[in-house]
């Protein structure tokens, strides 16, 4: 029934401007699969191209083992749901559903039982005979995904589908197709720009930034160790930190611009132990200490789980700043510090992750950009 | 604020306004249909209540025939245009067609040109003694059908109509969202099918809508089964001929007929309003429809029919044109080419030139007016009054040219309300029947100005006239002005009302076109309706320029 995609080394041109300039992915079977990717990046692009509404330049994209290039979009077999959701207004929310069965000249009584059972597991039964106009956003969610997965398609493709939705729906929502999406159990290639939708949702994800696949992987492994400088900015919050690597003792050395040093255990073993290194510590990575990275608090925001501090430091900061930022977990913590506190935050040896400054490429053993 | 404030009628400038405009619409439009329906229930001699108008009408096949054709004609023009129009402005939208604003623009061109340019040209080219009939019977020795008739009115109704279905069409194909037709092809649907399943059902509403509005043209229409349908007779046509006729007494017989007409159209109307009211689909494009490209032969064969189809709407004007230019001998073409014809008219018809623009600006000025004031206080002063007016506005759109003609000449012909044969009668029916245009756009553009802009400038110590004239009304022009040129340009092709409500002094350029037309004095004719055209065109121009938008909504 679902099937893998494996994306070969594809090209898409618009005119002369080259979105994506070579990319290759591999999606297994029954997968929930994301694209995570600023705005402009080329997600849509690609999906649509899976999709068969846009043509290939060059390259191929096989499902299991078929070519399917030159497959038109109305044979390919696949559901697609889209971002503005494009229920037909003109339908009920059943004859939505029944339609694609109907385009495939399905008995009547079968094309029946099929609905009856999706729309009971996207839980719109109490809707089936209303107009699409009458619905919610969350409902009109439920009737494209419905209708995407009833004609049993190979693959499940989802361009931004949360994006029209209030932030608590979203969140429920998302659990929903999670669900939904395991219960059927079909290879599905979600789009989103919102990094902790695609940490919550997926499989695995693929970081993309102009055409190009920066790194494939599992949330956490993708959360906790980026394969790049991107990565580590575009998938949560990092502080970057400017150091300079040495190896003179037993432990390569990280030694910060305020004097503060760190040995790492565990550098890639091919990797040049010296140079300039950009530092990338998460604000829950670090703690609180008698020695650190030598600030002071410059502003506090307190957000129930969390706190939050801004800590002017005297370091040498990635981009254009003075302070880094680090989040207290209030499960924790005894006092809350005050503005103007100084304090000593030590960074976890274990969590940081360290790029080189040349290529902005991690160093760091055991990442890897196709995990 | 109190409560009542919007519903109790105080005498304040707004008030006094809206006050004035009941009047007017309740004197000028009101009881002049009053005075009709109540003539066609009145014996002419005796002047009793009676049905016998109706008896006579619903008795005599001479009559009920010119019922059966005008119901004929409008309903085959009117799925005549739909089977033009709506698959041409379907294949301008699905698929990449050279020249797109170009075809656009001599559509509307061919629309918004007088109804009865279309039958004249017609019968010059294929005629009796037409360019087209001669021509094929020297060098072919083949008879064409005769244009005359049925046939003809179809033909030049047809081609004058589609336009709209066109314009609709494509108006509501660009609000459609691509992503609607992805889904049906993800889903598995491609071809004929999706269009039938998708796109038809989503555009049916609009298609109706413009349906309406070629029905409603087609049945008024006076002037093209006047001309080409020799002896097809019409209910304008059969209204006109009753009206005019020397044999005293059938002006109850023509109120009648007309009454037998508005609820026609009325019902129609009615009908339309409430079918598309209950599915109509709120669309909005994000993703408008990107116009493929087709390949070769297939290529070449869209664009030969796209092409062919709207230069049969634009034969009318080319004709004329060319027309024009064509030496006379009295009122007869001869070979060669001269300004003959336009000296004519500049000598003879002069009159008539000055007045078509006279009368309009006067019309337009006054249009003007009243719509920005009916715009505001339906909009902004709602009260029971208002409410009134707002459904009193509806009724031009029923209310067919030559019914209107009667309507008023019926009301206005003795003391102390004497305005027939006056240049007044004729600026009035201008303005009841062109004022839904600039009434429309100038509502439209109202919603989108914020009330509180007003009530700043009232905050800051204007009265609220001065607010209004200093700040709304101003920000207003762009969407009056825009409705205004289309109010100009159906002002100076009238022909239904003005035909009957004109006298030797009061005659305008279109029904100075059409009188030389039946006096078969072709060239005058076509130098008028060249300047008319070329009004029309330059004013759509200024139309386009104005609104910054590349199409037009009647
Ligand atoms: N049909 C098209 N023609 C030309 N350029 C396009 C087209 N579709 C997308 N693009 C361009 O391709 C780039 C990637 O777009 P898209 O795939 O929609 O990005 P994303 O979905 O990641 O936000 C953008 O710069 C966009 O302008
Ligand atoms: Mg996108």
């Amino acid at each position: 029934m679902s099937n893998s995609i494996s994306i070969d080394h594809v090209v898409k041109r618009f005119g002369n401007m080259t979105i994506i300039p070579d990319l290759s992915l591999e999606i297994e079977n029954g997968e929930f699969f994301t694209l995570l990717g600023p705005s402009g990046c080329g997600k849509t692009t690609l999906l649509r191209m899976i999709a068969g509404f846009n043509t290939i330049e060059s390259g191929n994209i096989r499902f299991d083992d078929s070519i399917i290039n030159s497959i038109p979009a109305h044979k390919r077999n696949i559901g697609m749901v889209f971002q503005n959701y494009a229920i037909f207004p003109h339908m009920t929310v059943r004859q939505n559903v029944e339609y694609g069965l109907k385009m495939r000249k399905m008995k009547p009584a079968e094309i029946k039982e099929r609905v009856d059972q999706i729309l009971d597991i996207v839980k719109i039964q109490d809707y089936q005979d209303r107009f699409p106009e009458k619905l919610s956003g969350g409902q009109q969610q439920r009737v494209a995904l419905a209708r995407a997965i009833v004609i049993h398609p190979n693959v499940l493709l989802m361009d931004e589908p949360l994006s029209n939705l209030d932030a608590k729906l979203r969140v429920e929502m998302r659990s929903a197709i999670r669900e939904i999406q395991k219960q059927v159990g079909i290879t599905t290639v979600y789009v989103t720009h919102d990094q902790e939708e695609a940490l919550a949702i997926s499989d695995r994800i693929a970081v993309m930034r102009d055409g190009v696949i920066q790194q494939t992987g599992a949330p956490e492994h993708i959360y906790t160790r980026p394969a790049n400088l991107f990565v580590s900015t575009f998938i949560g919050h990092s502080n970057l930190i400017y150091a300079s690597l040495s190896d003179t003792d037993d432990l390569p050395c990280v030694r910060f611009a305020g004097g503060y040093s760190i040995p790492v255990a565990n550098l890639c073993k091919d990797v040049e132990k010296s140079g300039r290194v950009i530092v990338s510590i998460r604000p829950e990575e670090f703690s609180l200490h008698d020695e650190g990275i030598r600030g002071t608090v410059t502003s506090r925001v307190f957000l129930g789980k969390y706190i939050i501090y801004q800590v002017r430091v005297c370091e040498n900061l990635y981009g254009n700043t003075n302070v880094v930022e680090y989040s207290q977990d209030s499960g924790q913590v005894t006092h809350l510090l005050a503005i103007g506190d100084t304090v000593f935050l030590k960074p976890n040896i274990t969590k940081i992750n360290i790029f080189s400054e040349k290529d902005q490429l991690s160093m760091i053993k055991d990442v890897n950009a196709n995990g | 604020m109190p409560m009542g404030r919007k519903t109790r009628l105080k005498l304040d400038f707004w008030s006094v306004v809206t006050i004035a405009i009941f009047i007017l619409f309740a004197f000028f439009l009101a009881y002049p249909l009053f005075s009709l329906f109540a003539g066609g229930f009145r014996d002419p001699n005796t002047q009793q209540f009676t049905l016998n108008n109706f008896i006579r009408f619903f008795t005599k096949k001479y009559y009920t025939r010119a019922l059966w054709h005008s119901f004929l004609v409008t309903t085959c023009t009117t799925l005549l245009s739909v089977a033009v129009g709506a698959p041409l402005a379907y294949l301008t939208t699905v698929y990449k067609t050279k020249g797109t604003g170009l075809i656009n623009t001599l559509i509307i061109i061919s629309m918004l040109s007088p109804p009865f340019i279309g039958a004249y040209s017609w019968i010059l080219l294929c005629g009796r003694s037409g360019i087209l009939t001669a021509l094929a019977e020297n060098l072919f020795h083949i008879k064409t059908p005769s244009i005359y008739g049925f046939g003809g009115i179809l033909l030049v109704l047809t081609l004058k109509l589609y336009p709209f279905i066109y314009l609709y069409t494509k108006g509501a194909l660009q609000k459609v969202d691509s992503s609607l037709f992805e889904a049906a092809e993800s889903l598995g649907c491609s071809g004929y099918k999706k269009v039938f399943t998708v796109i038809f059902p989503l555009i049916t509403p609009t298609i109706l809508a413009g349906a309406l509005l070629v029905f409603m043209n087609a049945l008024a229409d006076f002037g093209t089964p006047m001309l080409i349908g020799e002896g097809y007779t019409v209910m304008p046509v059969l209204i006109y001929s009753e009206f005019i006729s020397e044999t005293g007494g059938q002006a109850n017989f023509a109120a009648a007929l007309a009454v037998i007409m508005v609820i026609i159209t009325g019902l129609m109307f009615w009908g339309q309003k409430s079918i598309v009211n209950k599915r109509s689909y709120t669309m909005s494009s994000l993703h408008p429809i990107r116009p493929k490209k087709l390949q070769g032969a297939k290529n070449v064969a869209l664009h030969l029919v796209i092409y062919f189809v709207t230069f049969l709407a634009i034969i009318p004007q080319i004709t004329v044109i060319f027309t024009s230019f064509k030496a006379t001998k009295g009122a007869i073409f001869t070979t060669g080419f001269s300004l003959e014809s336009y000296r004519k008219i500049f000598s003879n018809l002069g009159r008539n030139i000055v007045n078509t623009y006279l009368f309009g600006l006067t019309a337009i000025a006054i249009i003007v007016l009243i719509a920005i004031f009916i715009a505001y206080i339906t909009i902004r002063k709602k009260t029971w009054l208002t409410n009134a007016i707002d459904s009193l506005t509806m009724f031009p759109y029923i209310i067919p040219g030559s019914v209107l003609g009667i309507t008023l000449l019926l009301a206005f012909n003795k003391k102390p309300f004497l305005l027939s044969g006056t240049a007044a009668i004729i600026i009035i029916a201008f303005v009841i029947r062109r004022l839904p245009y600039t009434l429309r756009s100038s509502s439209a553009i109202l919603y989108q100005i914020s009330p509180s802009l007003e009530e700043a400038a009232i905050s800051l110590g204007d009265t609220p006239p001065k607010a209004f004239f200093k700040v709304t009304s101003r920000l207003m022009m762009p969407g009056v002005l825009s409705g205004a040129i289309l109010s100009w340009i159906t002002i100076i092709n009238e022909l239904s009302a003005s035909v009957i409500l004109y006298t030797g002094k009061t005659r305008t350029m279109s029904v100075s076109i059409y009188t030389e037309v039946i006096r078969a004095s072709y060239g005058t004719a076509a130098a008028l309706a060249a300047m008319l055209t070329l009004t029309t065109i330059v004013s759509l121009l200024i139309f386009f320029r104005l609104s910054g938008k590349k199409d037009i909504s009647i």
